[in-house]
């Protein structure tokens, strides 16, 4: 896949919109460093993420950037506090339990703060996911897929959320799905195509 | 939350699997100390017990029962020689030392043994308390029995006939035993004995002598002095050439050769401490396959987990790190586990088979080669975890991503 020349300021959100095989997810993971293009570079505040060697482009990556995984990727084995822990010990050397508790209070969580993520029901293990990307205070949320496997009404719920989350947390959304119920909620849209 | 923090998420997050393998580890190395602390102990008893000994001389029988009686307490005598039979030795110029011993009576278990004060001093055994024997029916204890029936100097005792205590035996009470000295420990048999005088042992069993028939032949009735052995040690490598013959050849001595019946009795034993010792080990690889399939198998479950780690910004050294902490964490319960286990079962042993005790079998002793034996369990541990973890270097986090539940 081949994109032009993209600019994403930050606080404005951003929707990178196609059918499956467009290339979202090979996108995303040229943006978050996992990939190298063939061509071109990817900067990100400022750093030129093709151009880092693999524990450099590991830092970059810990230092600036959260992921929002469609199938969440909550640890089974910790609770929904431990898991904000072990991500913010992994991106800050260190887990803060009040900004923690704070932040999964900010997503409505509260009640659950100490359940295991089989325990939790499909909403409540998004707005988990959703805390554990933002606590590391990143300054972009990258988000696959976040609302493509929900109805109507949980999916707009999900993108109030994100948005009100980047909000608080002054984070900057990129958001790639096929979804296009949520377009009308983004200012910018990537369209890609599918492969003719 | 840490990645120590996670691996004992993991592990708890599937505990029964946990516990079957911390379980199957801990037998493993149970016993393995188990073997260990047997062998060991038994071949330093032996060796300690049997230093400067060269010969014993006594009753004809077997040869192996010579010794076990007479240097390690722990079998019945094979009968008494005459009294004469000490002076015989003692002219001897290849013989440097002849300690006689008198057994055949006991107090609560514990053997009192008639003999000289060259007997706790070949063991090197120093007084704690009070002084070595004078008089007849003065007694010297041992540390092991002061502690185990809490005797004090000046205690009157009454002994036994037999040698332990759970033969229906019958009391010499007309002749107390005074305890006139209590020793210190010396780690040998002395520190399970009643030391007295040859001459209280005849006293106690020369008034009463008819009346106690067991393990006295028919020319005892005319009440002649005896002994039950004598321990000769050689002043000259030669006497080991000639003496044993010159005894055997005697009527009814026999010269039994403490080196020689010892090696062949370890040898007996050593066969079968072998052959379980080969089934410990195959039992500790068994425990290192099942650690390796369980990690193994965890870790595909939770692919999806460590490359979204890795996302987040986890370093591969700390995953990598985590996996092995893992391993080397259910080791290492397994072989704190197994270590008590097996000392457990070593105290068990010991204070339920006499045998065992009077062997000197040691619970609360440590053996240098048990550090052997948990550091080979950590390594089990560390290497089942080892090739699973690697897979954390070879792993495509964007591929797994896509493809991982």
């Amino acid at each position: 896949m081949a994109i032009g020349d993209w600019h994403q300021n930050s606080g404005n959100h951003a929707l990178v919109l196609g059918p499956s095989g467009s290339g979202k997810t090979t996108l995303i993971n040229a943006i978050t460093g996992l990939i190298t293009p063939t061509q071109g570079r990817v900067l990100i505040d400022g750093e030129d993420m093709t151009a880092l060697a693999a524990p450099a482009r590991d830092s970059l990556r810990r230092r600036t950037i959260a992921l929002v995984f469609q199938t969440l990727r909550l640890i089974p084995a910790l609770s929904v506090r431990q898991n904000l822990a072990l991500a913010q010990t992994i991106a800050r050397g260190r887990h803060d339990d009040a900004a923690i508790e704070a932040l999964i209070a900010r997503v409505g969580l509260s009640h659950r703060i100490d359940a295991r993520p089989r325990t939790l029901s499909q909403g409540e293990g998004q707005r988990a996911a959703i805390a554990r990307a933002l606590i590391t205070e990143p300054r972009l949320v990258v988000a696959d897929e976040p609302t493509s496997a929900l109805d109507d009404a949980n999916a707009m719920t999900m993108i109030d959320l994100l948005f009100e989350t980047a909000a608080a947390t002054g984070a900057t959304l990129l958001v790639a799905t096929h979804d296009t119920r949520i377009s009308s909620r983004f200012a910018t849209v990537l369209n890609l195509q599918a492969p003719s | 939350m840490s990645f120590l923090g996670l691996s004992f998420a993991y592990l708890r997050d599937r505990a029964l699997n946990t516990v079957l393998n911390i379980a199957l580890l801990a037998l493993a190395v149970a016993t393995l100390v188990i073997l260990l602390l047997f062998a060991r102990q038994l071949e330093t008893r032996f060796d300690r017990d049997a230093q400067g000994i060269d010969l014993v001389v006594g009753a004809k029988g077997s040869p192996l029962q010579l010794i076990l009686s007479s240097i390690y307490q722990a079998d019945v005598p094979t009968g008494n020689i005459p009294l004469a039979s000490i002076e015989i030795l003692r002219q001897n110029p290849s013989v440097a030392k002849v300690i006689p011993l008198a057994q055949g009576d006991n107090f609560r278990g514990y053997r009192i043994l008639g003999t000289e004060h060259a007997y706790p001093a070949h063991y090197g055994a120093a007084l704690a308390e009070g002084q070595l024997w004078a008089k007849t029916a003065e007694v010297v204890i041992g540390a092991d029995v002061a502690k185990g029936l809490g005797m004090k100097l000046g205690q009157r005792f009454i002994g036994s006939h037999g040698l332990s205590a759970d033969e229906a035996a019958q009391g010499h009470d007309q002749a107390p035993f005074i305890v006139a000295g209590i020793l210190k420990p010396s780690s040998s048999v002395v520190d399970r004995l009643i030391l007295t005088s040859i001459e209280s042992v005849w006293d106690v069993h020369g008034i009463d002598h008819d009346e106690s028939g067991e393990n006295h032949h028919a020319e005892d009735h005319d009440m002649a002095p005896e002994v039950t052995a004598l321990l000769v040690s050689y002043s000259s490598p030669l006497a080991a050439v000639q003496l044993p013959g010159f005894i055997n050849r005697q009527t009814n001595l026999q010269a039994a050769v403490p080196a020689v019946e010892i090696t062949r009795l370890l040898q007996l034993v050593g066969l079968g401490l072998d052959a379980v010792r080969a089934l410990a080990v195959l039992l500790m690889l068994t425990a290192g396959l099942s650690i390796f399939v369980a990690l193994y198998t965890a870790l595909r479950q939770r692919e999806g987990d460590m490359a979204m780690l890795r996302v987040i910004g986890a370093s591969r050294g700390s995953i990598f790190g985590q996996m092995i902490f893992e391993g080397v964490a259910l080791a290492a319960a397994g072989a704190v586990l197994g270590v008590a286990v097996g000392h457990g079962v070593v105290a068990l042993a010991a204070s339920n088979f006499r045998q065992l005790a009077e062997l000197g079998l040691n619970a609360a002793h440590f053996e240098s080669g048990e550090v052997w034996i948990v550091v080979g369990a950590l390594a089990i541990g560390a290497f089942s975890a080892l090739l699973p973890a690697l897979r954390v270097f070879r792993a495509d986090i964007a591929d797994t991503l896509t493809n991982s539940r």
